[in-house]
């Protein structure tokens, strides 16, 4: 309809203004009246309102939205992967058209509107500072506050003639609802937890069966998260690979290339199975690891993995240095599986702060504890060889 | 296959039935079916399945519901031990750098 040239060489006035994208929840907010940048990618034109001309979107992902995602999944730009807050126009939306309550974090924003196909929609972008609307609410950062000052800021009262918004019920952490009704005279409904169940829940006049106000953590959503955990888990992988390699071949028996060779190619390997238990086997796998606790699960798949490799190489257990290094390979790897596995309590979706604690009390020491000991038993190890 | 449930007898999930008016603002928020109603009020059915997002407790018009909420995140338990990120959820690095006003990244 609009190409963004155009819009940018007819445009009367600056539209950048909130364009600073530095979240720094500005104090104005609730009086300035802000608009979000049209000249964003994924902007296909614009509407005129009372409010000014606001950024019009479609349902419909390009390759550029999708990719992005993809990227941010692998932790590629996620920290700088958002849109400008404030009001968007899904396709012609009226005064009588729902607002739908999003995050700017842009994977959050995506989902919403390629979810709403063939439907006309405000779509209000909070500034969470490009964080999902879940996380956000954990932090309060998608709030009361926060909304009660974009409904001002976004002209949000002179768009439309009701007074509803519909949240995702995730958002709900960080929201009072009575408290926004008092404050700004909207309704909140909360919607689904997921947004595709947001045509089912519009079409039966805005209620959520009891299936959709469960989250639950399908296989589907455990797969998603494992590449952000492989990346985050890689950097400590080479670094401690790299020493362990080092270290074998100029502490070891024969030469440095011989001892690297064997004993350290073998380590590399360990940590290798150490780190991919932590962070792929422990996200797959988790519903049907035992113990209820990260860590046992963590634990579980490492002694398991340990004792497999163990017995592919075939390690000499005749003689002391064998017997040692076996063994210290049996609590580095679960240390390390059981650490990864305990951090993963941050994604999962069922975990409770007094709960990780709890786990951590005894868990975390136990980590610390059985690494330190299992790296000081292969260093005496590999000395002795 | 059934939601699986975190540590038990743990969480600080507390309701005050004779506040309750039976709105049921809390049923509708919780994502883990901790609530039900009963004839009158909600009660608890599913303590342990409570993960302390504290959605109730903030949404609760009569101050019936009260939880210590938080994040369930080792990795922010950590960071807060270590006195990094003020103490937030993964998204670990960006965070304490400069550009640490510019966004905490996303979470999880």
């Amino acid at each position: 309809m609009f190409n963004k040239e155009n819009i940018m060489e007819n445009l009367p006035f600056q539209v950048l203004q909130e364009q600073t994208g530095c979240g720094c929840v500005t104090a104005g907010a609730a009086s300035e009246k802000t608009v979000p940048d049209l000249n964003q990618p994924f902007v296909t034109g614009f509407v005129e309102t009372k409010a000014g001309r606001l950024p019009r979107v479609s349902s419909e992902l390009l390759m550029r939205d999708r990719w992005g995602s993809i990227k941010a999944r692998w932790g590629v730009g996620r920290m700088d992967y958002m849109v400008d807050p404030g009001l968007y126009a899904l396709g012609t939306p009226d005064d009588k058209s729902p607002v739908f309550v999003s995050a700017n974090y842009k994977m959050s924003f995506d989902v919403l509107r390629s979810k709403l196909a063939r439907r006309a929609a405000w779509i209000l972008a909070l500034d969470t500072r490009g964080i999902n609307v879940w996380c956000a609410a954990g932090k309060g950062t998608f709030g009361t506050e926060e909304l009660v000052a974009r409904i001002e800021s976004s002209g949000l009262k002179q768009i439309v003639s009701h007074r509803k918004l519909i949240l995702p019920q995730l958002g709900a952490p960080g929201v009072a609802a009575h408290t926004v009704k008092k404050i700004s005279g909207f309704n909140v409904l909360y919607g689904p937890v997921l947004a595709e169940d947001l045509p089912a829940y519009i079409d039966a006049g805005f209620k959520a069966t009891a299936q959709m106000r469960i989250k639950n953590f399908p296989l589907k959503e455990r797969i998603a998260l494992i590449p952000i955990e492989l990346v985050e888990a890689l950097k400590v992988f080479l670094i401690a690979a790299a020493a362990f390699f080092i270290l074998s071949g100029i502490i070891g028996p024969a030469g440095f290339r011989a001892n690297a060779q064997s004993l350290g190619l073998f380590a590399v390997a360990a940590l290798f199975c150490a780190f991919i238990g932590g962070s792929v086997l422990n996200p797959l796998l988790l519903p049907y690891l035992p113990g209820r606790a990260f860590s046992v699960k963590g634990f579980s798949t490492g002694i398991v993995m340990a004792l497999v490799l163990l017995a592919l190489r075939g390690i000499d257990l005749s003689a002391w240095p064998g017997r040692v290094e076996a063994a210290a390979w049996l609590l580095i790897i679960p240390a390390v599986s059981g650490y990864l596995a305990m951090n993963f309590t941050g994604a999962s979706t069922y975990t409770s702060l007094s709960g990780v604690k709890r786990e951590m009390r005894w868990a975390l020491p136990l980590e610390i504890a059985s690494g330190t000991i299992g790296i000081v038993m292969w260093i005496a190890a590999v000395f002795t060889y | 296959m059934k939601n699986p449930v975190y540590l038990k007898d743990v969480v600080t999930l507390e309701l005050d039935e004779t506040k309750c008016t039976g709105c049921g603002m809390c049923l509708t928020v919780c994502p883990h079916e901790v609530f039900k109603m009963n004839s009158k009020h909600v009660m608890i059915q599913n303590r342990d399945a409570c993960m302390e997002c504290g959605a109730c407790s903030l949404n609760c018009p009569v101050n019936a519901v009260s939880v210590q909420s938080g994040v369930g995140c080792a990795a922010a338990v950590i960071n807060g031990m270590l006195g990094r990120n003020g103490g937030e959820c993964c998204c670990g690095l960006a965070t304490d750098s400069p550009t640490a006003q510019k966004g905490g990244g996303c979470c999880c």
